[in-house]
């Protein structure tokens, strides 16, 4: 977009608030602008931030992609990678860390996949 | 392992049981200020404690030696590619007065989805990964205990993978980081959803840790055509940030804005620069400023960058700052170099010192154009995010190029950056969290639904993640082969300890820097600049730097080039160190017999400081250590002082000369010795000189037995004259 400097014409309407006013105007406005993005990563997740709370979780970086990938090849993402190896360790009364490392190598994922499709349904 | 001041950094030891070491502590630690601080003869208003060991200014041998730090963190940016190297120029900076180091990281990995491993070599940059973070961390430990100040150690939690290099840094005990989704949208052509999903939960796992943030708004200054005019667009980028931060839970006290003055001479710069930063410290009142120095208009002089980079100072003097960072000088030329590195360094805490409490003496005028155009950049600022939401909201805003244009807002050039809602790199791989979405781990941020059976904290599903329970973090060693620091440390190991050979960034380098001034014009300096540095032997050699100083009369060059040797300190000569005779050790031999001494300065020369401080008892010279001294003052001529020798028989007589374009310093010296000789008293008087650019080789090689230089200490000439009465007499003895 092009468009000249018309600062004047349209300060007009904030021309009046003192400083004060001025500085909460900016920071109400600010707050409006920030909202829907705050409110869009309250409800949606990423690879990136799923392979992080795998990483909390005690799973080395090469073992999170690996995992993470199948989650998204699975569609169980938006349940969380966490949350899929802690309920394949309480479904087969596994340690969490084995869980991982079977979920890595491709095994479980159909009946994780079916847990979920359950849970979903219920 | 602990350092100590006269030893190298031992970098192999440093990955000696690598795989168990853990941080000593997380979270950032700011200086703490001082209100007043006596330091040498003065009370400073703007410093924080001592160091423990450091490097004091080059003054600061006129002041007793004090080295007062400033009371804000000083940054140093660190990024050589090779992080091995980095750690010996992190203890100089840190020795130096930086308690903030910055590791840039390799170009591309904000493209890396996903973490990098090992410790591959980077370029322009290190790629950061867990071996290179804990190591660097190890490092830093060890520096933080010899200078005595904590470091915080600081990189970068943006593009792709975000989250992950969060948590690595949580866990390495990482201090500091930039984190700025705009950044990645703007600059790295991140998808823009995907940056602030990604976002929130960095900077959550920031907050669970105490890492303080800096945001990424300083790179529009560097970007835009005329960087002033984007002051209202900065207002934004910092409060988008900002208040983003805020609603994830971080700390304001954690919350740095990066702030650059936006010119630099001979731009009016701290009239354009002043408003913006008052501006800036008024709307965005309880947060931290990080103050950067300016890197727009950076050419190749180092003096030029000096300067710019001084005035910045100023203004974060006039205004305020909790970090100073600072930028090296020859940034503008190459990869950064160790010492202009170091350098920059000094130049803030030079500036920060010779600036403190400047403000007390100062009130900025707000009543005129400075206040008048603080209010005008806010009120540009404020239009700007209301058309944000008129044109309905931030992701619009960058569709439709709102950011990074030249304009100066409301004016608009059409050349800002335009990002698409679904573009740029991990484009639709975000996904909304279902009713059961679970995460069991701290540090997470938004929705998060617990399992029925499962209370308290959410990692106690898995009875503790990683930033509660350590030792679950998985350490990975190397993944290639061949480029790994244990290679690299292989291939140069001989410039580590037996060889020495330059260095200005990786060790044995073999890089030199050349200054010459050649007597002629630019095109022709260069290509004779370059012949000379064929001849002197160099390799690769490169000009760096370029001054015309008149187009006909002549050019100043800096060069650069690679030494092929490197030199064995066992073949070296190195004269014993000097050993002096304690003040008691003098007095004692002067009571057992006078000491006479003849002074004077010669030639026609009406210096007398330099005579002064090594004689006068007020300056701690001779005569407080019983010397007989005979004082003739300034433009004697040589005989006079030699007659007054023999009048007063004086076992020595000291000259004092300043150094001359037709070496009459050296005729007066060898005549003071040949009419010594035949006056026949040659051997029964001690003669020494001394000056600015007097040498001991230069005063022996004139026929006298001693030449002391600048700096000298009356002790030091009263132990060589003690000592050398006991050799002489000694001789005559046999």
């Amino acid at each position: 977009m092009m468009r000249a400097d018309d600062f004047n014409a349209r300060r007009q309407e904030i021309a009046n608030l003192n400083d004060t006013q001025l500085r909460d105007k900016f920071w109400q406005l600010t707050d409006e602008v920030i909202k829907p993005l705050l409110e869009l990563a309250r409800t949606h997740t990423s690879p990136s931030i799923e392979r992080s709370i795998l990483l909390r979780m005690g799973f080395s970086s090469l073992e999170t992609q690996v995992i993470v990938a199948k989650c998204v090849e699975y569609g169980l993402l938006s349940k969380g990678a966490g949350n899929v190896v802690w309920r394949l360790a309480q479904l087969e009364s596994m340690e969490i860390r084995a869980a991982g490392l079977a979920l890595a190598e491709g095994q479980h994922w159909e009946g994780v996949k079916a847990y979920f499709a359950r849970e979903v349904k219920r | 392992m602990k350092l100590e001041p006269n030893t190298k950094l031992d970098i192999a030891a440093i990955f000696q049981d690598l795989e168990s070491y853990r941080p000593r502590r997380r979270g950032w630690i700011w200086r703490h200020g001082l209100q007043a601080q006596n330091l040498g003869p003065f009370i400073f208003r703007q410093t924080s404690a001592n160091l423990a060991h450091g490097g004091a200014l080059p003054a600061a041998k006129y002041f007793g030696g004090i080295d007062p730090q400033p009371e804000c963190t000083i940054t140093s940016e660190i990024a050589s590619g090779r992080f091995e190297d980095d750690l010996r120029r992190m203890r100089m900076a840190a020795w130096h007065g930086a308690d903030h180091i910055m590791v840039i990281r390799t170009a591309g990995q904000s493209h890396f989805d996903g973490l990098i491993e090992g410790t591959p070599e980077g370029v322009g940059g290190v790629p950061i990964s867990r071996k290179q973070l804990r190591a660097t961390r190890k490092a830093l430990d060890l520096i933080e205990d010899e200078v005595g100040r904590p470091i915080n150690f600081h990189s970068y939690v943006s593009g792709v993978a975000g989250p992950e290099v969060a948590v690595l840094f949580a866990e390495e005990g990482v201090n500091g980081a930039h984190q700025d989704p705009q950044y990645n949208v703007l600059y790295r052509n991140v998808n823009m959803v995907r940056s602030f999903v990604d976002a929130a939960e960095a900077k959550s796992l920031m907050t669970a840790t105490g890492m303080a943030q800096i945001d990424g708004a300083h790179n529009a200054n560097a970007t835009a055509r005329e960087a002033w005019k984007i002051t209202p667009e900065l207002m934004v980028q910092h409060a988008i940030n900002s208040a983003y931060s805020i609603a994830t839970g971080m700390s304001q006290d954690l919350i740095c804005l990066s702030t650059v003055p936006p010119t630099a001479p001979p731009a009016p710069a701290v009239r354009l620069d002043l408003p913006y930063a008052v501006a800036l410290r008024d709307l965005f009142y309880g947060y931290r400023m990080r103050a950067q120095m300016n890197t727009k208009y950076m050419e190749s002089d180092t003096r030029e960058v000096t300067v710019t980079h001084t005035l910045n100072v100023l203004l974060s003097r006039l205004t305020s700052a909790d970090i100073q960072s600072t930028i090296t000088p020859d940034e503008g030329r190459n990869v950064p170099w160790h010492f202009n590195s170091v350098q920059a360094v000094n130049t803030a805490k030079q500036a920060l010192v010779g600036l403190d409490g400047v403000a007390d003496m100062l009130t900025l005028q707000q009543n005129g154009p400075l206040g008048q155009k603080a209010r005008e950049i806010k009120e540009r600022a404020v239009l700007f995010l209301e058309e944000i939401l008129a044109c309905g909201g931030y992701f619009n805003a960058v569709q439709a190029g709102f950011f990074v244009d030249s304009g100066y807002y409301p004016e608009r050039n059409g050349d800002g950056i335009a990002r698409e809602i679904n573009g740029g790199v991990g484009a639709g791989s975000v996904v909304p969290r279902d009713p059961d979405y679970f995460a069991p781990v701290c540090g997470h941020f938004g929705e998060n639904h617990l399992p029925e059976e499962i209370s308290g904290q959410p990692c106690s599903a898995i009875g503790g993640c990683t930033l509660c329970k350590p030792d679950k973090i998985r350490y990975i060693d190397e993944l290639d082969e061949h480029d790994n620091v244990a290679e690299r440390l292989r291939a140069t190991k001989a410039y580590r300890a037996e060889l020495i050979k330059p260095e200005v960034e990786w060790a044995g380098d073999g890089i030199v820097q050349l200054t010459m001034f050649l007597p002629t014009g630019q095109r022709v300096a260069g290509a004779a600049g370059l012949a000379i540095a064929t001849k002197l032997g160099l390799q690769d050699p490169e000009i760096i730097h370029t001054q015309v100083m008149h187009p006909a009369e002549g050019t100043v060059l800096e060069l650069k080039g690679k030494v092929s040797f490197a030199i064995d300190p066992q073949q070296l000569i190195i004269p014993p160190e000097e050993k002096l005779l304690s003040a008691d050790e003098v007095r004692q031999a002067l009571a057992q017999e006078e000491f006479r001494v003849v002074a004077a300065t010669v030639g026609e020369d009406e210096h007398s400081v330099g005579l002064k401080e090594i004689i006068d008892i007020k300056h701690g010279g001779i005569e407080g250590l019983g010397f007989k001294i005979v004082y003739l003052g300034t433009s004697v001529a040589i005989g006079k002082v030699l007659d007054a020798a023999v009048e007063s028989a004086a076992q020595a007589i000291l000259i004092s000369t300043i150094i001359t374009h037709a070496d009459i310093h050296k005729i007066n010296m060898r005549k003071l010795h040949e009419l010594c000789v035949e006056k026949g008293i040659r051997d029964r008087i001690i003669l020494v000189s001394g000056g600015t650019q007097i040498t001991k080789a230069m005063a022996c090689e004139c026929g006298l037995d001693a030449g002391f230089g600048r700096g000298t200490k009356g002790i030091q000439v009263a132990s060589f004259l003690v000592e050398k009465r006991g050799e002489m007499a000694a001789e005559q003895g046999e």
